[in-house]
């Protein structure tokens, strides 16, 4: 079985305008969101208590909220979680409040009110802890960005780097647009979601630049772009079946994994598909929008040990 | 060609057992289980083995193995109702003398144990359990310090009749004292010096008045910072092991933290309240006229008084109010004296506690001071042949001692031999709310959500990985079954290295675990896809694979390089989930590399090196 019998030939370089026009759309979008209502952040950032409640029968949110109707937690959040049966209510932190028994007065309310609430989940967040994590996820989002940098730069060349952290950025900020735009709740593990799509949106990237480094030396003939478009389309069957190999498990995750790790797979699915998205439209596009070209990248004198191996494909076979 | 020495394949073949072996252990899954130590520690007695044997017996709750396991007597049960049942039953059987915990205790064959092979640990979010983060309030302690400082540099000051104009309390973390002469000012940071322990002087200027300004040192601040950390650390250990969970966590973590982690607690608003529960201190005067006493327990005690059990043994009559409680110390900490070379415990108050001590001791010069130590207690104990939980409040005096002179904020008890001392030393701190300490992390998780997350990665891992297998297999055919051996080969190996790492399994590990699976094969699909294409290049079979090993190798390298560069950057920054899902992605893209190149290519080789082909079923 194959995908494609013949090495595809699809114009993707000279259709980049396109991709650029699709990726500055969403952009505008994701950024909007975010400005305009932000990111719905979990409790690891904000602080505050959350309190997962799973009940016998089916329970209203209206009914939870009217437990709650009296007492210091008025405003909590109150939603299904998972299934009619469960509920979550979160709590931002209180002043005032001794933090550590909000989480019990709370599912006191509760049990007033139904006896048959059983507890399933607490998480208590305080204020000091929320800062300390948001500030160690945003500098975990830098260094992973600048170390990839550094290496691509090292490996390859500058301008593939600047194509390659282009194409992050674009997907992290396509998931951060996303979350915001559904809503979704931003959490410790969706951080890291998005931190393993950088390391899955840049192997993508780096097979791609592989491929176009290797026929740099070896197609002598054509201009930069069709170069280009000849590593993609030969990377082609790759990039699709290791992304269907990916989103096959990623999705056994997000129908199986349950509510906990919904958010988590739903953004790795967004980051796998936006991340081989981009490594074609915008760390390839980005890198020959920035006049990369052939003496670029001709490689250190080391890697001519193995040319040899080249021999048993004529040039005139690819075309 | 397409061979590979005898080595490598043996190489391979080496890895693959070693891996089967340490990831077997985690297919015998755990039984839930009663642990029976004796209280310091030790192998309950033959005796006490056969008594409870022969009493849960008749109980008709029989476990399903008893054996010896290090120090720990353990009894197997099939369910954690009938576990939970019998541990209070033994435990009130039992009583004191003996601990009894509740614990998941790993079926593992003895023979593997002796390869110091066991299965990996799981985390909360998989069995169910609390972990708390506390931080202990050092502000707190130095302004008290502070407080105490102030009320110490004043009476100094009127002894060696050094004049001040004003003597307070700056922004609570300092006393600031004012003079009208620099010569009075330099008489006063030398007697302050000599006479207050652990004080930093600095001198100010404000409006032509010389100032000195009294902190507490950097050291002084590190030490109390860590003395109250250990402490802390210690009081709450008493108290976790007094839950009878068996492997909890007490850890220091950073400067000023401790993470508590309990896995497998039924009921966390019961931990967080014996948690919470800090032993309580008094000093109170000894009834003198009943000195030393003479009584009996259970003789009634004169009016005004109450009778108490020292810990050294007997008894003796404090009188029935306190001078102060224990809330005033700010600290306590053994030491060698520096006049008598003998070991003493060095006191210290807050600056009220201090005017308290002060004003009750002046007059009392020559009589007996005693420290009163209260702790909440609870246990199992059979009421009607029925476990049952009590709590209790158990009091003993812990020291008897003369008054010598006037005290005030900062006194020491002397005629003491070092453990004494240092015992002392410890139970004063752990009566202290001296460090008080809040929780600023907490999660729980409910045992029955626990077992649901594991099912739930469980069968998550099992149909991605199924559904990856059955697609490689009808897309590369025989080269297909031959990455899904190094696919499960990979998962096996995972599994080993975080058994013998004694890693923690979380859900996001869980998660970690997935994606590896879905990226491994990734390095397969590169090979498989190079060697398609130099198939169509006309290449012969043999060269062909060869080419596709050697062409797809340099990226392969350069994509999991990159990749861990990532999970580097996540298990370094990242806490709690994060880490544990980079963990398992790290260890999966370092095996993976070694089973889809080298396995693979041991395998291809076998099957199609060294022969004439006809064909290639790729």
């Amino acid at each position: 079985m194959e995908l494609f019998k013949n090495v595809p030939n699809i114009d993707f370089m000279g259709r980049r305008r396109v991709g650029f026009a699709l990726s500055a759309v969403l952009l505008v979008l994701s950024l909007g969101s975010l400005l305009v209502q932000g990111l719905h952040l979990g409790l690891d950032f904000t602080g505050g208590t959350l309190v997962e409640t799973a009940y016998e029968e089916p329970v209203e949110v209206a009914e939870v909220k009217a437990a709650l109707q009296g007492s210091a937690y008025e405003d909590a959040e109150v939603l299904h979680f998972g299934s009619s049966r469960e509920v979550l209510v979160r709590v931002p932190p209180l002043d005032g409040v001794e933090q550590s028994t909000v989480s019990q007065q709370i599912l006191e309310r509760l049990r007033q009110d139904r006896a048959d609430a059983t507890l399933q989940r607490v998480e208590f967040v305080g204020p000091e802890v929320g800062r300390e994590l948001t500030q160690k996820g945003l500098l975990a989002l830098l260094y992973a960005l600048g170390g990839v940098l550094l290496y691509v730069a090292f490996r390859f060349e500058y301008r593939f780097a600047l194509g390659a952290v282009a194409a992050l950025v674009h997907d992290i900020l396509l998931i951060l647009g996303f979350f915001s735009l559904m809503r979704l709740p931003f959490d410790l593990t969706v951080l890291a979601a998005v931190l393993a799509t950088i390391g899955y949106s840049l192997n993508d990237t780096i097979v791609v630049s592989d491929r176009v480094r290797e026929n740099f030396l070896k197609v002598r003939k054509g201009s930069t772009e069709h170069i280009m478009n000849l590593a993609i389309n030969q990377s082609l069957s790759r990039t699709l079946v290791t992304s269907l190999t990916t989103l096959l498990v990623v999705g056994a995750l997000l129908l199986i994994g349950g509510e906990t790790l919904r958010g988590f797979s739903l953004a790795l699915l967004v980051g796998i598909v936006v991340g081989t998205y981009s490594s074609i439209f915008i760390a390839s596009a980005s890198s020959l929008a920035l006049g990369v070209s052939k003496q670029d990248l001709m490689p250190p004198e080391k890697e001519g040990a193995d040319q040899p191996d080249q021999t048993g494909m004529p040039p005139s076979s690819r075309s | 060609m397409n061979r590979y020495p005898l080595w490598k394949y043996l190489l391979v073949v080496a890895v693959l057992a070693v891996g089967a072996v340490y990831a077997l252990p985690n297919l015998f899954g755990e039984d839930p289980s009663v642990v029976v130590t004796t209280d310091d520690g030790g192998y309950p007695a033959e005796s006490t083995r056969s008594e409870v044997l022969a009493f849960l017996e008749e109980r008709e709750i029989p476990p399903m193995a008893a054996e010896r396991r290090d120090q720990r007597w353990v009894l197997r049960y099939g369910s954690t109702d009938r576990q939970m049942r019998a541990s209070d039953l033994v435990d009130g059987k039992l009583g004191a003398g003996h601990s009894v915990a509740m614990t998941l205790v790993p079926s593992t064959p003895e023979w593997l144990r002796a390869l110091g092979a066991e299965p990996m640990f799981l985390g909360l979010d998989l069995r169910g359990g609390v972990h708390f983060l506390m931080e202990v309030d050092v502000e707190a302690l130095i302004e008290d310090t502070v407080e105490g400082y102030q009320q110490d540099i004043r009476t100094l000051l009127r002894q060696e009749r050094i004049r001040y104009t004003a003597l307070e309390l700056a922004d609570g973390a300092a006393v600031r004292v004012a003079f009208r002469t620099p010569e009075a000012r330099e008489q006063a940071a030398a007697a302050i010096e000599e006479g207050v322990e652990g004080v930093q002087l600095r001198t100010a200027e404000e409006g032509g008045e010389p100032l000195l300004i009294a902190a507490v040192g950097e050291q002084q601040r590190r030490e109390m910072r860590d003395r109250a950390v250990q402490q802390n650390l210690t009081t709450l250990r008493n108290r976790v092991n007094e839950l009878g969970i068996a492997e909890p966590v007490v850890q220091r973590q950073g400067a000023r933290r401790i993470v508590i982690q309990l896995p497998g607690i039924q009921d966390p608003a019961r931990a967080k309240e014996i948690i919470g529960t800090t032993a309580t201190l008094e000093f109170r005067f000894v009834d003198e006229s009943h000195f030393p006493y003479t009584g009996g327990a259970d003789d009634p005690p004169p009016p005004g008084s109450e009778l108490f059990p020292r810990r050294e043994g007997g008894y003796v009559l404090l009188e029935r109010d306190p001078i102060l409680s224990g809330e005033r110390i700010t600290d306590a900490s053994a030491a060698i004296g520096q006049q008598s070379g003998a070991p003493e415990v060095s006191v210290r108050l807050s600056g009220a506690g201090g005017r308290i001590m002060n004003r009750a001791t002046r007059d009392r010069v020559g009589d007996h001071m005693a420290v009163l130590f209260s702790e909440q207690v609870s246990e199992t104990e059979l009421v009607d042949g029925e476990p049952q939980r009590v709590t209790r409040q158990e009091q003993e005096v812990i020291s008897v001692a003369t008054v010598q002179e006037a005290l005030g904020s900062n006194f020491r008890i002397t005629g003491l031999s070092s453990q004494e001392a240092s015992d002392l030393a410890l139970l004063l701190r752990s009566g202290s709310l001296a460090a008080p300490i809040r929780i600023v992390e907490e999660r729980t998780i409910g045992p029955s959500l626990g077992a649901e997350n594991v099912q739930r990665g469980f069968w998550a891992v099992t149909i991605g990985f199924l559904l990856v297998i059955g697609f490689m297999a009808a897309y590369y055919r025989v080269f297909g079954v031959v990455a899904n051996l190094a696919l499960l080969a990979n998962l096996v190996i995972i599994v080993a290295i975080l058994s013998m790492l004694q890693a923690t399994l979380t859900l996001p590990g869980i998660a970690g675990i997935v994606l590896t699976v879905g990226m491994a094969v990734d390095a397969n699909v590169l090979i498989f896809q190079r060697i398609r294409e130099e198939l169509k290049a006309g290449t012969a079979f043999q060269t062909a694979i060869d080419a596709g090993y050697a062409k797809a190798l340099g990226t392969i390298a350069d994509a999991n390089i990159t990749t861990l560069i990532a999970a580097l950057v996540l298990w370094i920054f990242g806490s709690g989930p994060v880490k544990g899902f980079a963990v398992t992605l790290a260890i999966g893209l370092a095996t993976s590399m070694f089973t889809a190149i080298i396995g693979t290519r041991a395998a291809i080789n076998l099957i199609y090196g060294g022969r004439k082909l006809t064909e290639l079923k790729i």
